[in-house]
């Protein structure tokens, strides 16, 4: 038993910190905001040469064929800078459920692709109902000469606007259970009946879409997987998708509790620094126990789906519901104790505090993951 | 990061399942156990008994050296061990803090002499010891304390007062602080001594709690001798030999408590199981699912966190100051975990033992209300909190 990361993953840790660092910096992030693309094809590119878009890829279709423990360490350094652009849509979303359920035909036509930073992706997956569950997919995929018809609507849809290729979740079967009858379906974005429009949000370093399917017709080739089978190596995925968002979720409370630390050293009120009052002190304690606790279950699920252990999916939901709150409540924290200025668009506490807020949502928050751990404990 | 045992630890954890399985109290196992209780008084001879055959299994002592009594082996198997006596719902270890600090510090600390004498009779229960540290004006301010020790030849004379020491009613040896030197530093006067409690001249006197039992004490020392050989880490050293003790009582805490958490959040969800509710059962109302389902999250991020405290230990590096967060995870944690309970027994939260209504003979009151205890004991909280700000993450001091 170890429950520590090896040499080379402390490595990978100092390398991507380093990069990350000079590639990302805040200034970058904020000319990002309001860049729709949300990156520059310089630093895709640079993410494509360090190996970092085809990480958990097999070596075989162009990646690292590195795991998900791997995967964490990056991840926390991405949140750490709160990098924005569509990696997580690519790598993670998109890309994965090609290697969890597609063709050989499709892994080589988009994985290699994917590893070399010519190909985007991403997963249309939610809809308008907001929910996470196999009942919210609606959309409906209708056999039809030619292949088939998709109609209807998907929702905050991370980075479909510069996406190369949809995976689309669609209702191809009323089942009797909710979870029989999905379907997906590999779409190029620039398919006719297809309509793309970023929606403003919140959190402007992740994009999100309204994606309108309206009667795309695709062909027999776009199905991944099975037909009506869909739904659980889309599980899989959105699992080890969790996992990943859990990692960098960690690496961004971990970089607000670092700034307030040094903010309550240096910040004099009454005299003394503020980090002195108990006040302050002891928020920083909590959000610290917040912060390792939130790394503890993250590392715990990382290993479980990379072993694909029989308590994953437990302990994917026991760690995005733990990290849902715990980010929230240290970027909140992150802004209380700055003061005035933590409330300024000028200063970088509220990228964090807005990624959190998003991350949150992302794939259930808390109050969802803890019914899930409800209903897998047998309660 | 690999979480499944090796070889060997698998063999040793299917050994002490087996021998479990085997030599568990039956009177122990059909009764209803639902906290991390400091064991209640009709228990004690019990669990000597029980502790003495744990300990000729060879499970006890399993990080400490072989010539001290111990078993040589890692913390990894100290965890495996105390899972397993989790998934088997053993009786606890009586003799808790010999086990958690004393036998650990004078392992540290000792001389030859010492580290021969007492860690073995820790392990097979033989001399049960207690914790004099706290005064009426030296709780969280331990280093305020007061009792002195004043060399006389090879001896030292003890005059003072300890209070809140739990088990100093059943204890043959006590960890003690004294002030040695009162002309120095506030942390600099203290010495570590090992004091047998059947010395004369010691008055053990119990402090009702708010359970009703009598489970710690007040002790007072009128002219007691210790010889001077019974001092652990030197002169005026006992400052630095007592913080020692405390990592590690937070660290056996990290371990023991994170399996009796479990224990008592099983029989919880159990109880919520039984508990019929808007025509339901508990379990089906949906707020207490919630904080079922954040109470097993809450329990299961304890030992993962515990687990990588582990590790560090493992790479080599001592218990440090991070142990706090641990603490005050565990406490806030168990505390809910009660409040939580009485919620499920509704009106009947207010019967204890001896109403024929009460649901489990009364042990979830009695748990309730020592879990107040749990975050004054062994630190408080706020001292914690300022350990972790002060030691963690550098704040200055208030
Ligand atoms: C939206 C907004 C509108 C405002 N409008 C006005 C206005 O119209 N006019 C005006 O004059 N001001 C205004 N303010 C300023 C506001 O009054 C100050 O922000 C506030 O008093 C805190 O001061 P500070 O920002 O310097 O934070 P600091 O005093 O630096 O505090 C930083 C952190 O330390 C904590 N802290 C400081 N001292 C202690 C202590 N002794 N014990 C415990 N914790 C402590 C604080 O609670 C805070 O969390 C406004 C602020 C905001 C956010
Ligand atoms: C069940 C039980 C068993 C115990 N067993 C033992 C034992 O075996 N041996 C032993 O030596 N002791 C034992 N103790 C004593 C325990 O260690 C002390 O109670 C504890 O250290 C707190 O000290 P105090 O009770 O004097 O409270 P005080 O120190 O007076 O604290 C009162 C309150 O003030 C707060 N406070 C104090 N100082 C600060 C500060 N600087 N910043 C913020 N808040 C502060 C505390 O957190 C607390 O909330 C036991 C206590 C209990 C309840």
């Amino acid at each position: 038993m170890d429950f520590g990361f090896s040499e080379e993953q402390e490595m990978l840790r100092a390398t991507a910190r380093k990069f990350l660092e000079n590639e990302c910096p805040s200034t970058f992030v904020r000319r990002m905001l309001d860049d729709p693309t949300g990156t520059t094809p310089e630093l895709w590119q640079k993410l494509a040469e360090q190996g970092w878009l085809g990480l958990v890829y097999p070596e075989g279709y162009g990646g690292a064929g590195l795991g998900f423990v791997d995967l964490t360490v990056l991840m926390e350094e991405m949140g750490r800078v709160v990098l924005p652009g569509p990696y997580f849509s690519t790598v993670l979303l998109g890309g994965l459920v090609i290697l969890e359920a597609g063709s050989e035909a499709q892994k080589k036509e988009w994985l290699p692709r994917i590893s070399s930073g010519q190909a985007r992706a991403t997963l249309a997956w939610t809809e308008p109902n907001a929910r996470w569950d196999a009942e919210g997919i609606t959309v409906s995929g209708k056999p039809a000469p030619g292949g088939t018809v998709l109609s209807g609507t998907k929702l905050f849809v991370q980075d479909a606007h510069t996406a190369d290729a949809l995976v689309v979740a669609a209702r191809t079967a009323d089942g009797r259970r909710a979870d029989d009858g999905v379907s997906l379906f590999l779409v190029p974005r620039t398919a006719r009946g297809i309509e793309v429009k970023l929606l403003p949000t919140m959190d402007q370093t992740r994009k999100l879409c309204e994606v309108m399917l309206n009667e795309a017709v695709v062909g027999p080739e776009a199905l991944v997987g099975e037909w009506d089978k869909g739904w659980s190596p889309l599980a899989r995925v959105i699992d080890r998708a969790t996992v990943a968002l859990c990692a960098e979720m960690c690496g961004g409370a971990q970089k607000v509790l670092e700034m307030t630390t040094e903010y309550a050293k240096i910040r004099v009120a009454f005299g003394k620094p503020i980090g002195s009052y108990q006040g302050v002190k002891h928020k920083l304690a909590d959000m610290l126990v917040d912060v390792e606790n939130a790394k503890s279950i993250t590392y715990y699920a990382a290993w479980a789906v990379d072993e694909g252990a029989a308590e994953a999916p437990l302990a994917v939901a026991m760690a995005k519901a733990y990290v849902s709150d715990a980010y929230r409540k240290v970027a909140a924290a992150g802004i209380q104790l700055h003061g005035g200025i933590g409330f300024t668009w000028e200063h970088d506490m509220h990228l964090y505090f807005k990624r959190a807020k998003g991350s949150e949502f992302t794939f259930g928050d808390a109050t969802y993951h803890r019914e899930r751990v409800a209903q897998l404990i047998q309660l | 990061m690999d979480l499944k045992p090796t070889a060997e630890q698998q063999a040793f954890r299917d050994r002490l399942r087996t021998w479990l399985r085997q030599n568990l109290p039956r009177e122990w196992t059909s009764r209803v156990v639902s906290g991390p209780d400091v064991p209640r008084s009709e228990a004690y001879l019990f669990l000597r008994e029980w502790q003495r055959k744990l300990y000729e299994a060879g499970f006890l002592g399993l990080t400490w050296p072989k010539e001290y009594g111990g078993r040589g082996l890692t913390f990894m198997e100290e965890l495996i061990l105390h899972e397993e006596m989790a998934l088997a719902k053993a009786p606890p270890i009586l003799n808790l803090l010999g086990i958690g600090m004393a036998g650990p510090t004078i392992i540290a600390y000792g001389t030859e002499a010492q580290k021969k004498r007492y860690p073995s009779k820790i392990l097979s229960c033989e001399e049960i010891w207690c914790q004099g540290y706290s005064e009426p004006n030296a709780g969280s301010d331990l280093a305020s304390l007061q009792t002195r020790a004043v060399q006389d030849g090879d001896h030292f004379v003890v005059n003072g007062q300890k209070v809140w020491t739990s088990v100093a009613q059943a204890a043959d040896w006590m960890m003690l602080l004294a002030r040695t030197d009162p002309d120095a530093e506030k942390h600099k006067g203290i010495t570590y001594f090992l004091l047998d409690m059947h010395s004369p001249g010691i008055t053990v006197r119990p402090l009702r709690q708010i359970t009703g039992d009598a489970e710690f004490n007040e002790v007072f020392f009128e002219n007691v001798r210790v010889p001077a050989e019974n001092i652990l880490g030197g002169l005026n050293n006992g400052w630095q030999v007592g913080i020692t003790t405390l990592m590690y009582e937070r660290l056996a805490l990290g371990f023991g408590l994170q399996v009796r958490l479990r224990i008592a959040l099983d029989a919880l969800v159990e109880l919520a199981k039984r508990t019929k509710r808007n025509g339901g059962t508990a379990t089906q109302d949906p707020i207490v699912r919630q904080k079922l389902a954040q109470l097993w999250i809450d329990t299961e991020v304890f030992k993962y966190t515990g687990a990588r405290a582990v590790t560090k230990l493992l790479k080599g590096e001592l218990p440090g100051p991070e142990a706090s967060t641990g603490k005050i995870w565990w406490c806030e944690t168990h505390q809910r975990l009660q409040d939580l309970a009485m919620e499920i027994l509704g009106p009947y939260h207010q019967l204890v033992r001896g109403s024929d209504w009460a649901v489990e003979q009364g042990i979830w009151q009695h748990t309730f209300l020592r879990s107040r205890a749990n975050s004054v004991e062994g630190g408080t909280t706020e001292i914690q909190r300022n350990i972790i700000g002060e030691r963690v993450l550098g704040l200055p001091k208030g």
